[in-house]
């Protein structure tokens, strides 16, 4: 089998255990909406919140935040959830290239609807009106692929050496700054409904640092698995 | 390999830093507004981030070989380096730090270049930490070779893309002069590039004496 036709094996599979058991995903969507209406209840203690000067930027980074522990929650389950057996049993029948290509495509799939629904819900709390809606929505997207390629390969490394959370939060987090960054940065000038071309180059920087960490991957998985 | 061992490079080194020590502070600089003679900085701040890339590249370098040969002491090379690199980071941190109450007033200014230093920094204390977290030498070894080779690059993104980006006050950022343009003339240039050179080697040489003790101890404890 080539690698393309394994990895759509792998990812049918992935989606296939997803749909019968739905727990990564309606867990993380539990996960965001608790947070949400936390966030909500604990902001609206303070009166005359919303209507503040500094309101749009909390509403932003409040929301990326969200996101990022949304994501690491959601991507220390792609290979933490895998039993040793199991995995001895994927790298028997299919190359450890589209082991990890068929990971990051689901997990970029599993973000991207997760973001969605987080905003959706996020805009039903916090009140705004994004002055480029659409442009907001496409860094949404680019931002939950973002989180995706780079979660995973630190998620297949924590799962490795062995203790999950912890290590996976001490590892990921230096490597998601830079990406947080350039997405609350973009996003800001989306929600302010400022002129798009501002942040083209942000944007070519974040595919670049994705083709990069989806490059790497591919490379390094190989060795990362074998015991 | 037998170059770590050789002395005369080691000796050139040793000269070449005391004479960019004491010409660094004696000779003339240009004389700038707000900098004054705080420009004798770049003389002690710039060359320790040299040092660290030096080292933090012969690391990967390592790395990378330790994962298509599987030889423990290229992996005791890339641990070594990258410790000496973390030593230096801290070093080049605060000088930058001192600089920068001089001139901008504050030890930390909350300066995109500072932001993604300290980033970094975090980065390779990841690195350190990994290690520390697995019993087993080699599969400590091959996972810290992997975070290793994905750490790179993002510190390179982090010291030298990111900040360029923004408005940062740090010179050669945000559209500040820098090397070879207004604030740099040839008589800081002899002084600048043996420097580099000079402290590049200072790392290796760190990393090397780091390296040789690690391998006796390897050599201690395995089992013959």
């Amino acid at each position: 089998m080539s690698l393309l036709s394994q990895t759509r094996h792998l990812l049918k599979k992935e989606i296939l255990l997803e749909w019968r058991s739905k727990y990564a995903f309606n867990g993380v969507l539990l996960y965001i909406v608790s947070t949400v209406f936390v966030c909500y209840i604990a902001f609206n203690l303070s009166a005359g919140f919303t209507e503040s000067k500094g309101y749009p930027i909390v509403w932003n980074v409040l929301f990326w935040i969200i996101m990022l522990f949304a994501a690491v929650n959601a991507m220390s389950k792609s290979f933490l959830q895998e039993s040793k057996s199991r995995l001895l049993y994927y790298y028997s029948i299919a190359s450890p290239q589209a082991i990890i290509l068929s990971k990051i495509i689901y997990n970029i799939l599993l973000m991207s609807l997760l973001s969605i629904l987080a905003l959706l819900v996020y805009m039903l709390f916090f009140t705004n009106t994004l002055g480029d809606a659409l442009y907001y929505f496409v860094i949404v997207l680019l931002g939950s692929i973002s989180f995706a390629t780079v979660f995973t390969m630190i998620s297949a490394i924590a799962a490795k050496a062995g203790n999950g959370g912890t290590l996976m939060a001490i590892l990921s987090f230096p490597v998601v700054i830079p990406v947080i960054l350039l997405l609350i940065r973009s996003s800001k000038v989306a929600m302010d409904g400022l002129e798009r071309g501002l942040t083209y180059g942000n944007v070519g920087i974040l595919c670049a640092i994705n083709v990069i960490v989806i490059g790497t991957s591919l490379i390094l998985f190989p060795y990362l698995w074998q015991d | 390999m037998k170059f770590i061992y050789q002395t005369w490079w080691k000796v050139l080194t040793v000269l070449v830093i005391l004479y960019t020590l004491f010409a660094g502070l004696l000779l003339g600089v240009p004389r700038l507004p707000i900098m004054h003679e705080t420009i004798r900085n770049v003389y002690f701040h710039v060359p320790m981030w040299m040092a660290m890339f030096t080292v933090f590249t012969i690391s990967v370098v390592y790395s990378i070989k330790y994962l298509m040969s599987g030889k423990p002491e290229h992996d005791l090379i890339a641990v070594e380096c990258a410790n000496t690199g973390v030593f230096f980071f801290v070093i080049g941190l605060v000088t930058g730090m001192m600089w920068a109450k001089y001139t901008w007033g504050e030890y930390w200014s909350n300066d995109p270049k500072q932001n993604s230093a300290a980033i970094a920094f975090l980065l390779y204390c990841a690195y350190l930490v990994l290690r520390n977290s697995i019993d087993e030498e080699q599969k400590r070894a091959k996972i810290s070779a992997i975070y290793n080779i994905f750490a790179f690059p993002v510190m390179i993104v982090l010291i030298m893309i990111l900040p360029r980006m923004t408005d940062s006050l740090h010179p050669g950022n945000g559209g500040n002069p820098a090397f070879g343009k207004l604030d740099l003339d040839n008589r800081m240039r002899v002084v600048l590039y043996p420097a580099f050179i000079a402290w590049s080697f200072m790392g290796v040489w760190i990393a090397s004496i780091r390296y040789r003790i690690s391998l006796i101890e390897y050599k201690k404890n395995a089992i013959d």
